[in-house]
């Protein structure tokens, strides 16, 4: 029984990687240096270096998106502004000094997650008690969040001028690998430790499946839609955090603006179904990096601006058919094979 | 009582009547002012420069509206002035299209529309009086040209020059502008090469995402130009991030001339910035003064835009209020 469902697991992950691997394939042909890494400086240095640095706040966020939407069947369109409000009160409790923060590093940046933990928790009230449909209630935060970091930011750019700002969205000194990518993998592995450990994955998934199912069964399906907002909330926290690291400042209309819609093509990329239910972290996981790798795939090959979006249209066109129900069915047709039956998913 | 009360009244609307013969026999010019919005430093600076010219000292009443980004808030704000008798409309558009009818309804009001920022298209070029903005292209030559100049003193001008370019956000006049003016003078320039050049949407996270592409893909860049200072920022990053020095090592030119980005030629981190001047109040305050006796005004109107580098930043540093 294990061993089929590993099997299935496996299988589901397979498009994703499939996905991925023929993204960086193009490079091997187009830009042989692609793969190069040197260290500089001590630090690990090239394009495979940049794809994971960059793909960190997007994996996050599409950690959050996942169980948002494995719960809830709806997309949570709030965490890009969300973020902003995030780096807003961060940028805003640190203040400018270049000597001293206002207050201790920590404390800031967990004011700034505790802010975006309420935005989430916003969300979810509205989702899962108010039962308004998920994207209508996140729409609210979408348009009203960078309003909100705006006002705290007093529409100007606050920028922390404290060199140790910038570590959280660069590298830790004398280590190889970016800060980011570490603060991605173990929110990573610890969302999965908590899922797997307890019974809240199998929660979420019988909730997304069927609320009112879930409920007979006595799983209280308005406090698990709840809680699964009220993480997207602290991972667009977290998100917001780097990004604003990044740059050393809170600029209010640019930070994570248009990333949701990244995050919830990371979800679909990773095989996941919008319709909710069953999930993978992984597979949303490897989607933000094939949207990361795609963007500096592009980038690489000199492809310009004008046509950059044109170019990223095509490939997840493909990437999406090759994943779609139909698609297979088609193929395994070809083969001659019984087409295979579409797995219900909900 | 009830006779106390009627006579408060009366006195209270006779008052009215007073205040509003008053405000009338005051000779001041009223000026409706229809902004975008408040998007960016500059669009503040720009919005400040009018609400600090056009004050009742200087003999105007400025009603400001602020579109908030969306054209039919200006639409609806220019037919406010007209009902309002305004003596004169400033407009600093959102769209370049879709304004014949509203500026028609103006022009026959007889009231005189003068455009800020941003050029509009119209069949009929009488329906405005006067544009007051940037010249994006010219901006594009000065920064060659200032390249040409630091090269020379530098003693590099025999050798070849390699350039990427950050573009801002693809279709927006500044960076349709700005890219043509540099790549204008480059085609006549056969040392300077220009590598590559990338959008990086005007954001200082985008620039240096971009930047970084571009410092692996070309281990030999002499010139960055970034147009804005955000995206030259951005770019400073990443240029320490692969070891190299921002402003010795690659030389760096950037747009917009912020107030940082002063502190950064101070610092030596940033070689050149060109002005994009948002004080346009006091240019469009000489077109009202101009038309008010009855002169002439020339139809296009480039606001005076300066390039700044370590020889002058210093002195204009302490004047800069954006």
């Amino acid at each position: 029984m294990k061993k089929t469902l590993k099997k299935i697991t496996g299988f589901q992950l397979f498009l994703p990687i499939v996905a991925l691997i023929l993204v960086l394939l193009f490079n091997m042909i187009k830009t042989p240096d692609f793969f190069k890494i040197t260290v500089l400086n001590g630090t690990l240095y090239g394009f495979m270096i940049d794809i994971i640095n960059r793909a960190s706040e997007l994996a996050i966020l599409a950690i959050g998106m996942t169980l948002v939407v494995a719960s809830s069947a709806g997309t949570d369109i709030s965490v890009g502004a969300v973020s902003a409000v995030t780096a807003a009160i961060i940028c805003y409790s640190l203040g400018p000094d270049q000597q001293n923060y206002q207050m201790p590093y920590l404390i800031g940046i967990l004011l700034g997650l505790l802010g975006g933990v309420l935005c989430g928790m916003w969300n979810g009230l509205l989702v899962a008690k108010m039962r308004i449909q998920p994207m209508v209630a996140t729409l609210i935060l979408f348009t009203a969040g960078r309003g909100i970091s705006q006002l705290i930011c007093a529409g100007q750019i606050i920028h922390v001028e404290k060199e140790s700002y910038r570590i959280l969205g660069s590298f830790i000194p004398k280590v190889p690998l970016p800060t980011p990518v570490f603060v991605a993998a173990a929110l990573a592995l610890v969302t999965w430790l908590v899922l797997k450990k307890t019974a809240l994955g199998m929660y979420i998934q019988a909730v997304g499946i069927n609320r009112r199912a879930g409920r007979l069964i006595g799983i209280n399906s308005q406090l698990i839609i709840f809680m699964t907002y009220a993480y997207c909330g602290l991972c667009s926290g977290i998100a917001g955090a780097i990004m604003s690291s990044r740059i050393a400042a809170c600029d209010a209309n640019n930070i994570g603006l248009n990333i949701e819609l990244d995050a919830i093509l990371a979800v679909a990329l990773g095989g996941n179904s919008l319709g909710g239910g069953k999930f993978s972290l992984l597979g949303s996981i490897i989607g933000a990096i094939t949207i990361q790798a795609l963007t500096t795939s592009l980038y690489a090959m000199h492809v310009t601006a004008d046509q950059l979006p044109i170019y990223k249209a095509i490939v997840v066109v493909i990437i999406v058919t090759l994943q779609s129900a139909e698609f297979r069915k088609w193929i395994s047709s070809l083969q001659g094979k019984r087409p295979v039956k579409a797995k219900v998913a909900s | 009582m009830k006779k106390v009360i009627s006579l408060l009244i009366l006195v209270l609307l006779l008052s009215g009547v007073f205040a509003v013969a008053v405000s009338a026999a005051d000779d001041l010019i009223v000026v409706g002012y229809s902004q975008v919005g408040a998007e960016s430093d500059w669009r503040t600076a720009n919005t400040e420069s009018f609400k600090s010219t056009f004050t009742e000292e200087n003999g105007y009443k400025l009603i400001f509206d602020d579109a908030m980004q969306k054209p039919e808030n200006q639409i609806k704000a220019i037919r406010n002035f007209i009902q309002q008798e305004v003596d004169y409309i400033v407009l600093a558009p959102i769209v370049e299209t879709g304004w014949e009818t509203v500026l028609g309804e103006a022009k026959a009001a007889g009231i005189p529309v003068i455009l800020s920022d941003r050029m509009i298209k119209v069949t009929d070029d009488s329906l405005y009086v006067a544009w007051v903005g940037g010249n994006f292209i010219k901006e594009g030559h000065n920064a060659i040209e200032w390249l040409d100049n630091y090269l020379k003193e530098n003693g590099r001008d025999n050798e070849d020059i390699n350039i990427v370019l950050l573009q801002g956000t693809i279709g927006s006049s500044a960076q349709i502008g700005r890219t043509q003016g540099v790549e204008e003078l480059l085609a006549d320039r056969p040392k300077y090469h220009l590598l590559a050049k990338q959008t990086g949407e005007f954001t200082q996270a985008k620039g240096q995402e971009v930047m970084e592409s571009f410092l692996k893909s070309y281990p030999d860049i002499d010139v960055v130009i970034a147009e804005n200072d955000d995206m030259g920022y951005g770019a400073m990053e990443a240029i320490r991030a692969a070891g190299k020095v921002p402003g010795k090592d690659i030389i760096m030119i950037s747009y917009d001339a912020g107030r940082r980005a002063f502190e950064a030629i101070l610092k030596g981190d940033l070689n050149a910035t060109i002005e994009c001047n948002p004080l346009h109040g006091p240019r469009v305050a000489e077109i009202i003064q101009k038309l008010e006796k009855g002169e002439p005004v020339e139809k296009i109107q480039y606001v005076d835009e300066g390039v700044f580098d370590i020889k002058n930043a210093a002195e204009v540093l302490p004047t800069r209020a954006y």
